[in-house]
């Protein structure tokens, strides 16, 4: 059965924001046309592979240089220096030839976060023009694009707009007459909110359990199959061909210094106009929930937002001014992380929305270190017992002591991910907390 | 090996047009095995055959049954526990039968936000599957919470079978998805 979608309205929320001359559209082109996935389109109407044919007239360390000027930083959520991370992976010696593998990932699970999808739905062959670059900057043998199980129907599109650059002559054996063999395949993950971790992805692309693993090794020394891997998000690959276009100092222009570029924030919750925004780093977050968004849905003020995917820990209304880069955003005491942008009404209840935050991490914790298996489902126990008006005067204690405990405390960041929204709900709502836990009931009359 | 969450195919009795599980089906199609093959070469080691071929074998025997894991491990050569635990690890691999139509419904923060709760109310309430409790006794529906979709702009969302629609799905959206699955309109599970 072909899954191709062809249905003719088939994202209703807003793809605005970009495109104008003020925000140019640099990853998102095309969005909503559900006929711009082909080559054609990207080739004739986005002057696509443009790029690729520049880089590959490069020396593959020059093209890691270029994106070391546009000074680009992982879109996945940590926010890393991409071009740092391609320069980790080891080179060929005179005795040693080292099979390279480039990983892209599209395990996008993280709650508030759907931009990756928009480019692999509608602009996929930005996103293969980018791993085949970035494939060339560190001489890459095969790229593997793990997508989440969830995009099953997303995997047929894929493997079409692979097999016409194949035909194309992008990808195979000597590319453009380079004498460098290059292909990708596809990696279909089995809905594992984990495997969106760098290490847990590895495994489950070698068919293991997805559950991360100590480090180091890092993935640029034994990554995939053992071998030399560097893993980018579906975001960063695609903003490759940009810089090669406009040059990585052009590229270095956008946004702010230190936090260039532009990226993908999802808008979501009590919102007007939810979609995606593609905007240059460093815009307030207000300008990008009122002027943009349209602000509240409901008419009710909104309270609390979570700026960067359920991870991140919760602003309230005096962080609202906070310019959405990753650095101000952490000194800020939250994280950019993967730029969803999650908005809650004056009636949304905290305790309930935290409650089903945290079990949604106590479900995905991978089982495999104690602080975050047994930590996330004391929370959960905990905040069930606030919610349903069975709280307990010494419980905010007893939750609140569960954090530092859990805190760097794990393999991978799920377990830091699950106590950044408690502890921050905590401190900004805690008469919410108190009342529920004094009056059995709930402060707001919410619909969470 | 024996789970209780992974009964034998065979062992539920089938009610009228449940299509799932095939009683006949504890073998791996030639076919099948050969596609799971196939699918494994194409990566540096074949251990990684190992999702997409429980992908294959679920859609073989509708499930993944503790049978379906002896035959993915035996097509792969790999050890049976080996595929024991990557197919109970994830979520997708359905340990039990689902109906013909699975709905999936988001209940994270963002779906939530927007009424997820009241679209899974509904859902159950129009088709008669209780949330996580298996096929309705028909076998058409079953009915799931599940974590986000990826859908969160145009929440709230669910996924029927592999066909995600993120259309802010409202109680006149769902009855027409359900009217589309009733006439046929839609692939049931695994086709």
């Amino acid at each position: 059965m072909a899954r191709i979608r062809t249905k003719p309205d088939p994202q209703r929320y807003t793809f605005d924001g970009f495109g104008s001359a003020q925000y140019p559209n640099l990853m998102l082109l095309g969005a909503g046309d559900l006929d711009n996935w082909t080559l054609k389109a990207y080739r004739d109407k986005w002057g696509g592979y443009q790029s690729l044919g520049k880089a590959l007239k490069m020396e593959p360390a020059a093209v890691t240089g270029e994106v070391k000027v546009s000074d680009l930083r992982g879109r996945g959520g940590a926010g890393f220096r991409t071009g740092l991370k391609w320069g980790f992976m080891p080179k060929d010696t005179p005795e040693r030839k080292l099979t390279r593998y480039l990983v892209c990932n599209g395990d996008e699970g993280e709650p508030g976060t759907f931009k990756d999808r928009a480019i692999l739905e509608y602009n996929p062959h930005q996103l293969i023009e980018g791993m085949i670059i970035a494939g060339w900057a560190m001489q890459c043998r095969l790229g593997f694009i793990y997508l989440r199980g969830e995009f099953g129907w997303l995997v047929d599109k894929l493997e079409a707009a692979i097999q016409q650059a194949r035909d194309a002559g992008y990808l195979g054996k000597n590319i453009q007459g380079t004498g460098w063999d290059f292909d990708l395949l596809t990696y279909r993950g089995a809905g594992a909110y984990i495997c969106g971790e760098e290490t847990a992805l590895l495994n489950s692309l070698e068919g293991r359990r997805g559950e991360p693993r100590v480090k180091p090794p890092f993935p640029a020394q034994a990554g995939a199959f053992g071998q030399p891997t560097t893993v980018n998000n579906v975001e960063t690959l695609a903003a490759v061909p940009v810089i090669l276009r406009m040059g990585g100092a052009q590229y270095a222009r956008i946004g702010l210094p230190g936090n260039t570029g532009t990226r993908i924030y999802c808008l979501s919750g009590h919102v007007k106009r939810p979609g995606l925004y593609e905007l240059p780093l460093g815009l307030p977050l207000d300008f990008i929930m009122n002027d943009l968004a349209g602000g509240s849905s409901t008419g009710r003020k909104i309270k609390a937002v979570i700026p960067g995917g359920a991870s991140a820990p919760i602003f309230d209304a005096k962080d609202f001014d906070c310019p959405m880069d990753f650095d101000t955003v952490k000194a800020r005491g939250s994280m950019a992380g993967s730029a969803g942008i999650i908005a809650m009404d004056e009636d949304t209840c905290m305790v309930r929305t935290l409650l089903r935050l945290t079990s949604f991490y106590a479900h995905e914790s991978c089982g495999q270190c104690t602080p975050c298996r047994e930590g996330c489902n004391w929370m959960e126990m905990i905040l069930h017992r606030i919610e349903h008006g069975q709280g307990r005067p010494d419980d905010l204690a007893l939750l609140a002591s569960l954090p530092p405990r859990i805190n760097m405390r794990t393999l991978c960041p799920l377990g830091d991910a699950a106590c950044g929204p408690v502890e921050s709900a905590m401190a900004k709502f805690r008469n919410e907390f108190e009342h529920h836990i004094t009056h059995k009931e709930c402060l707001c009359p919410a619909r969470v | 090996m024996n789970h209780p969450l992974t009964p034998e195919t065979g062992d539920t009795p089938l009610a009228p047009g449940m299509r799932l599980p095939l009683s006949q089906r504890t073998r791996l199609s030639p076919e099948a095995v050969a596609e799971i093959k196939a699918a494994a070469a194409k990566y540096p080691d074949r251990l990684a055959g190992t999702l997409p071929a429980l992908y294959i074998a679920q859609r073989e025997f509708g499930f993944i049954s503790l049978a379906a894991m002896k035959e993915v491990a035996a097509a792969l050569e790999v050890p049976e526990g080996h595929v024991y635990g990557v197919a109970t690890f994830y979520t997708m691999f359905r340990k039990r039968p689902v109906g013909r139509f699975h709905l999936q419904v988001c209940t994270n923060v963002c779906c939530a936000l927007n009424g997820a709760y009241e679209l899974l109310r509904k859902a159950a309430e129009k088709t008669g599957a209780a949330p996580g409790e298996g096929p309705t006794g028909d076998g058409m529906w079953s009915l799931e919470e599940v974590e986000c979709l990826a859908s969160c702009g145009s929440a709230p969302c669910l996924q029927v079978n592999e066909a995600v629609y993120d259309e802010f799905v409202d109680e006149a959206g769902l009855e027409a998805i359900l009217d589309a699955c009733r006439r046929g309109d839609y692939s049931p599970w695994g086709e």
